[in-house]
Parts: C-alpha cells; sequence; structure tokens
C-alpha cells in the first residue's frame, strides 16, 4: 500500500463528497445550503489540485485539469455569496442561491471526472 | 515541460498543502468563535470576513479589529492563528526562494536560454567547444572577423571569463558536459547554418570523443580537433575529421618558418594580422642551443636536423623525455644555469630557443644565456598568455605564443582555408618566392595589416558574377578588381591565389576568364571589400565593370548583400 496515494485518493473522493453534500437540496432554498459545507469543499478542493501538482503521467495531467475548474466554480461561488451578502447587501435570495448552487453543480461534475479518472488510472494499475 | 520542472512542482506541494491548511483551521476558528457586539449581544464573523482578516494577520500587516472590538475567545484564536499562519508563511516562503535558487533549475533556465539564443543565428555559425587559452583566443580573434561562435565548455569559472570580455557580436555561452550528444544538439550542431564544430576540450579522447559524435549527428560540418597524441590522431581521421591539429607540431613549425624563411614568416604573421610588413628577421647560420626536449623540443629537433643545422639539446628529466638518437650532443640540466649553458658551448652558438613548457624557465634562460653570449638569437616559447607583457619587456627575437598560433590556425582553417594554401604553395616554391611578395605586397598596400578574403564565385558569394557567366559573357579578374566610382582606376587589392577543380595558381592572371566554382584569395587594404562587392552582387556595377558603358548613378541601397 501507498501511503500517498491513499492520502490522494481520499483527498479526490472527499472533495466530490464534501461538494455534493453542499449541492444537494433545493436550489433556491438558502437553508438546504450551509456555508461551512461550501468552505470545507474549497479548502478539500485546493488541497486535492495541490497533491496533483507535478504529476507526470497523461492522467495526472488532466486530473489537475479538473481539479482546477471545480476550484475555479466553488470560489466564484464564495465570492457571488460574498458580495450577495457584504457589498450589494441583498442577502440569500433564491436568484443568488441559485446561481451559487448551480456553480457548485458544476464543481461537482468536475470532481466526479476526477473520481472516474482515478478509478480508470487504478483499474489500469492493475491490468 | 522538462522533469525538472515536474519535481520542482512536486517539492511545492508541501509549502502550499501547510499554507491551505493554516489558513483554513484560522478561518475556521475565527468563524467559530463567539463575539460581542457594542450593545452587549454574541455576533459570529462569518468567512468573508475571516478570510479577511485571516489575509492581513497572516501576511502581519494587521489593520485591527473588525468590525467590532474583539471578545476574548477571538482574541485568543487570533494568537494562536498568528503563530500558525505566520511560521507557515515563513516556512513557503523560505522554500519557494529556495527552489528558485535550486541549481538544477537554474541549469535548466540557462539551457533554455541558450538554446533560444542559438535558434536566432540566421548566420553561419561555429561551434567552439573548450574555452581554454587556445579556445578564449579563437573566439575572441573569429568575433573580431565578425563571425558568429556558440561556446560550450564544462568548466562554469571559464564560461564567466567570457561573460566578463567586451566581444563585438552575443556568443551564446552554455556550461554543460560537452561529450552528451544533447548538449551538441542544443548548441545547434543539427541546424543548417551550423558551419563547423572545433573541438578544443582538454583531454584528447574527449576531442575524440566529440569528433564522433558530431561526425555521426550531423555528417555534412566540419570538424577540426585538437590532438596530442598520435593514436587518437589517427582514430579520428579514420572517421573523416576534416583537420586534426597538433599543437606541438604546429608550433614547431611555424618556429621553424620564423628561422628558416623568415620572408615567409613575415608574409604569415602580416597576411594573418599578426604583425607589420616590415624588415624580415634575419637568424645567423651555425650552432643552436635548444633547451627542453618534451613533445615541442623533439618536433623542432626533427625539422632542425632535416635541415642539417648543428642543435645541442639541454634537457632537465632525459629519464622521461629521452635523448635525442644518433650522435647527437646532448646536455642534462635546466637550462637555467651558467653551468650547463656553458657545458652546451653557448659562447660559440649564435642563436637560442628556450623551449620547456614553464615560462619562468623560459625567461631565466634567456636571461641567462643573454648573459654569457650577447649576440644570441633568442627564441621564446610562451606558454601562458597572460605572461605577455613579461616576454613583451623581455623582448627577444621571436616569441612563439602556443595558444596564439593554435588560435590563428584554427580561424584560417574556418575562415580563409584558402589562405593556408596559398602559403603552403609559397613555402613550397622557396623563400625567394616569398621575398617577391612581401617585397611586392608591401609596395603595393603599404605595410599595415591589410584584407583578407576569400570568395568562391557562384550564387551565394557572388551571384552577378554567376548571372553573368550563365549568359555566356566573359569576366575576367581585372574587372571584379576595378573600382565602381571610376573603372581606369583598380581597387587597392591583389588576386593571391586561385583554386580552380584541381588546379591551383599563385598570382593568377588578371586577363583569364574567371569561371563558376573558383574560388579566389584576395589581399588588400582595409575595407577594400566592402567596395568589392558591389561588382560581385549587383549586376548594373558589374556591367559599368566590365563594359564600361556609362550607367545611371547607382541606387545605393542594401537589397542583395548576404
Amino acid at each position: 500500500m501507498n501511503p500517498a496515494k491513499v492520502a490522494f485518493g481520499f483527498f479526490i473522493v472527499l472533495a466530490m463528497t464534501l461538494n455534493f453534500g453542499f449541492f444537494i437540496g433545493d436550489i433556491d432554498n438558502p437553508d438546504h445550503h450551509h456555508v461551512y459545507e461550501l468552505f470545507a469543499a474549497i479548502v478539500v478542493n485546493l488541497i486535492a489540485t495541490v497533491l496533483k501538482l507535478g504529476e507526470r503521467s497523461h492522467i495526472g495531467a488532466t486530473l489537475l485539469a479538473s481539479s482546477l475548474v471545480a476550484d475555479l466554480q466553488l470560489v466564484a461561488g464564495a465570492v457571488i455569496w460574498g458580495i450577495a451578502e457584504h457589498v450589494s447587501g441583498i442577502g440569500l435570495t433564491p436568484g443568488v442561491t441559485a446561481s451559487i448552487v448551480s456553480l457548485a453543480g458544476g464543481a461537482m461534475l468536475a470532481n466526479i471526472v476526477s473520481v472516474v479518472l482515478l478509478v480508470i488510472d487504478t483499474v489500469m494499475l492493475n491490468r | 515541460m522538462s522533469p525538472v520542472v515536474h519535481l520542482l512542482l512536486r517539492q511545492l506541494r508541501a509549502p502550499m498543502l501547510v499554507l491551505i491548511v493554516a489558513y483554513a483551521v484560522a478561518i475556521l476558528g475565527m468563524v467559530l468563535m463567539p463575539g460581542v457586539k457594542d450593545d452587549g449581544s454574541e455576533w459570529h464573523m462569518d468567512f468573508f470576513h475571516a478570510f479577511y482578516f485571516v489575509s492581513y494577520m497572516a501576511t502581519t500587516i494587521g489593520f485591527g479589529e473588525i468590525p467590532y472590538p474583539f471578545s476574548a475567545a477571538q482574541r485568543l484564536w487570533a494568537v494562536i492563528s498568528v503563530y500558525l499562519t505566520v511560521v507557515a508563511w515563513f516556512y513557503a516562503i523560505g522554500k519557494i526562494v529556495a527552489l528558485v535558487q535550486d541549481a538544477t533549475l537554474r541549469q535548466v533556465f540557462a539551457e533554455r536560454r541558450f538554446m533560444r539564443a542559438v535558434r536566432n543565428l540566421t548566420d553561419p555559425f561555429y561551434i567552439v567547444v573548450g574555452y581554454g587559452q587556445t579556445g578564449a583566443l579563437l573566439v575572441e580573434s573569429l568575433v573580431k572577423h565578425g563571425r558568429h561562435v556558440v561556446v560550450v565548455d564544462k568548466d562554469a569559472e571559464r564560461i564567466n571569463n567570457l561573460a566578463l570580455r567586451d566581444l563585438p557580436l552575443y556568443v551564446p555561452t552554455l556550461c554543460a558536459d560537452p561529450s552528451l550528444p544533447d548538449v551538441l544538439k542544443m548548441a545547434g550542431l543539427r541546424r543548417p547554418n551550423c558551419k563547423a564544430l572545433v573541438a578544443l576540450a582538454g583531454a584528447g579522447t574527449v576531442n575524440l570523443h566529440l569528433a564522433i559524435s558530431a561526425k555521426l549527428l550531423n555528417p555534412r560540418v566540419r570538424v577540426i580537433c585538437r590532438s596530442e597524441s598520435q593514436s587518437i590522431a589517427d582514430n579520428m581521421a579514420s572517421f573523416n575529421t576534416d583537420h586534426i591539429i597538433d599543437p606541438f607540431d604546429t608550433f614547431s613549425r611555424r618556429l621553424f618558418t620564423a628561422l628558416h624563411s623568415p620572408c615567409l614568416d613575415t608574409l604569415y604573421s602580416w597576411l594573418t594580422g599578426r604583425g607589420m610588413l616590415g624588415e624580415p628577421l634575419d637568424p645567423p647560420h651555425g650552432k643552436w642551443i635548444l633547451c627542453g626536449y618534451g613533445r615541442f623540443g623533439k618536433a623542432l629537433y626533427r625539422r632542425l636536423q632535416a635541415e642539417g643545422i648543428e642543435t645541442v639539446v639541454i634537457e632537465a628529466t632525459p629519464e622521461k623525455t629521452g635523448w635525442p638518437e644518433g650522435d647527437a650532443e646532448c646536455v642534462k640540466g635546466r637550462g637555467t644555469e651558467a653551468v650547463t649553458l656553458e657545458e652546451a658551448g653557448v659562447r660559440e652558438a649564435v642563436g637560442i630557443v628556450a623551449g620547456t613548457d614553464d615560462d619562468t624557465n623560459n625567461l631565466s634562460i634567456l636571461m641567462t644565456a643573454g648573459m654569457l653570449n650577447p649576440d644570441l638569437f633568442m627564441v621564446a616559447r610562451q606558454n601562458r598568455h597572460t605572461n605577455a607583457e613579461l616576454f613583451k619587456t623581455f623582448d627577444p627575437d621571436v616569441v612563439v605564443e602556443n595558444s596564439r598560433i593554435l588560435a590563428d590556425r584554427i580561424r584560417l582553417l574556418l575562415a580563409t582555408p584558402l589562405l593556408l594554401e596559398f602559403l603552403a604553395a609559397v613555402r613550397h616554391s622557396g623563400e625567394r618566392r616569398a621575398r617577391e611578395y612581401t617585397a611586392g605586397l608591401g609596395g603595393l598596400l603599404g605595410e599595415a595589416v591589410p584584407e583578407v578574403c576569400e570568395i568562391s564565385i557562384g550564387d551565394n558569394d557572388t551571384p552577378a558574377v554567376a548571372r553573368a557567366l550563365r549568359a555566356e559573357r566573359k569576366v575576367c579578374l581585372d574587372d571584379i578588381l576595378r573600382s565602381f566610382r571610376d573603372r581606369r582606376r583598380n581597387l587597392p587589392a591583389v588576386a593571391l591565389f586561385l583554386a580552380r577543380d584541381r588546379d591551383r595558381v599563385l598570382s593568377p592572371d588578371g586577363g583569364a576568364p574567371l569561371r563558376c566554382g573558383d574560388r579566389l584569395l584576395f589581399c588588400g587594404v582595409r575595407g577594400f571589400f566592402e567596395r568589392m562587392r558591389w561588382g560581385l552582387l549587383r549586376d548594373e556595377v558589374l556591367d559599368y565593370l566590365i563594359e564600361g558603358k556609362p550607367t545611371r548613378t547607382f541606387l545605393i541601397s542594401r537589397e542583395g548583400r548576404t
């Protein structure tokens, strides 16, 4: 067992599950989407991205790309949240919530791609 | 991306992870800590403000406690966060700075810069491997003659020396092991405008390796190699290395020329730009003393013996070098002491050659000998370029400087190989011919160092002449030597040599028609070639030179220049 691979797989899957946890619920209901969950999803996603830095294989490069996409979408969601709450002051209206959650949904797709790639990589390794 | 960049990114993982985790913990803690508003009610910082606060706290900027003064719980967490995040930052910054200074990474960047510089060279260029004394002199003289050079050396200090030199052209340099084929490829060995590789690396086997790699990677490139051992030289010759230069043979031949055919020697130094066309030396005939019987001494001794010149050899360590064969006179000793010199018969000798591989000993030999016999003709071998000042002050009759002679010869091989053929032909026809040349050329062109250039009649060097010849017109040597301002006058230049197929003609006849493929060697007053090129490159100028028909004023333009 390679401990580095354990950490790698752990963070990639955790990034997806946290992302899913934040995403699930009515799209425009702020009560279904907790800010702590978004925070955790962003942190775990950043860690997963850094773990992929410097991978030389082609699959490593694709993993890095999908991870960057997820980071970008989640950070964009967080920025919208911050602007709505503090800069414009309109608060979490159903419209704002919907756009934050849909961005997180996009990030989740990217995270699913990451996990699929990870599975493919593992299967290829066993052959 | 190169493997090194991947490795560096990998090493960035740890500092970045530490930063992310430290920030996450600090931000989360700030959100969880209860605060107290001005009106006494409890509040919690949101993520936006927590990120803002941690950002300026971690970077030690510190704007203060916002939006309300902190509660004790928040301050407690702020204290913990300060140590957590600031230490994480220091660690990350230290790591990143160390990575930027990493030797492997810098080598990668140096290689990229070098490759870009080589790619940007569009003119023909030469690769010089080994920037020692000879390499430095060679690069300098090539660059001064407007040739592009790329330098590779293993030794970083030598490469730094080059950076300090004030050279008129940019010389791309790389500090790397030249015996790796990749390094040679980076130096542009496979580029179409790479003309030659000069191998001057220290050890003979390295040069051998360079020669064979160069010939395999690009058979079209000329390879010039230094080799001090016969077996390596034979090995090099076996796979068509174009020129193999034995430094000892080269110095001894040059020195022998100076002693035996002074006019040829004067001609040689004048044409190679090393001296004025003055009165040739007049070395005396009689007994000579040769100090030092190493590789140089042996090569010189053979030549002196072949001419029947009486020579006494002085050698300090004959058990290592051996004695000359036959009944030659030999004295054991350094030659720096009067006793040894007396024993060798310094008082009856006419000349002395201080040819050891140590400059201090050479100077000492000459000074001692000069005291014993002031009329001696003195020849000094200068080993180190840095000692030039000492030899200049002492001023013996002849100074042979190893690296300079070698560098000059290689430059001629690269830039004007016809000049070497010309000098060999003059040597072949004897000292009288050389005297005629020195007298004749001096009268025509003056004594200052001339400009020497080689052209080959064809589309590259002389497109106008090539077009005229294809049109079956007659172009003579005299035609292209006329001045384009007034064709009745001649340019201050002379054609020295003509190479046509296998024929070699000294001082070719001006009235004879030129042919495509002819190679010509000219020598003239500095700057003549720039004027001669007008006729070689532009049809209307050539028409005027040949037929003298008055033409419109030539449009002064630089088009058509190569």
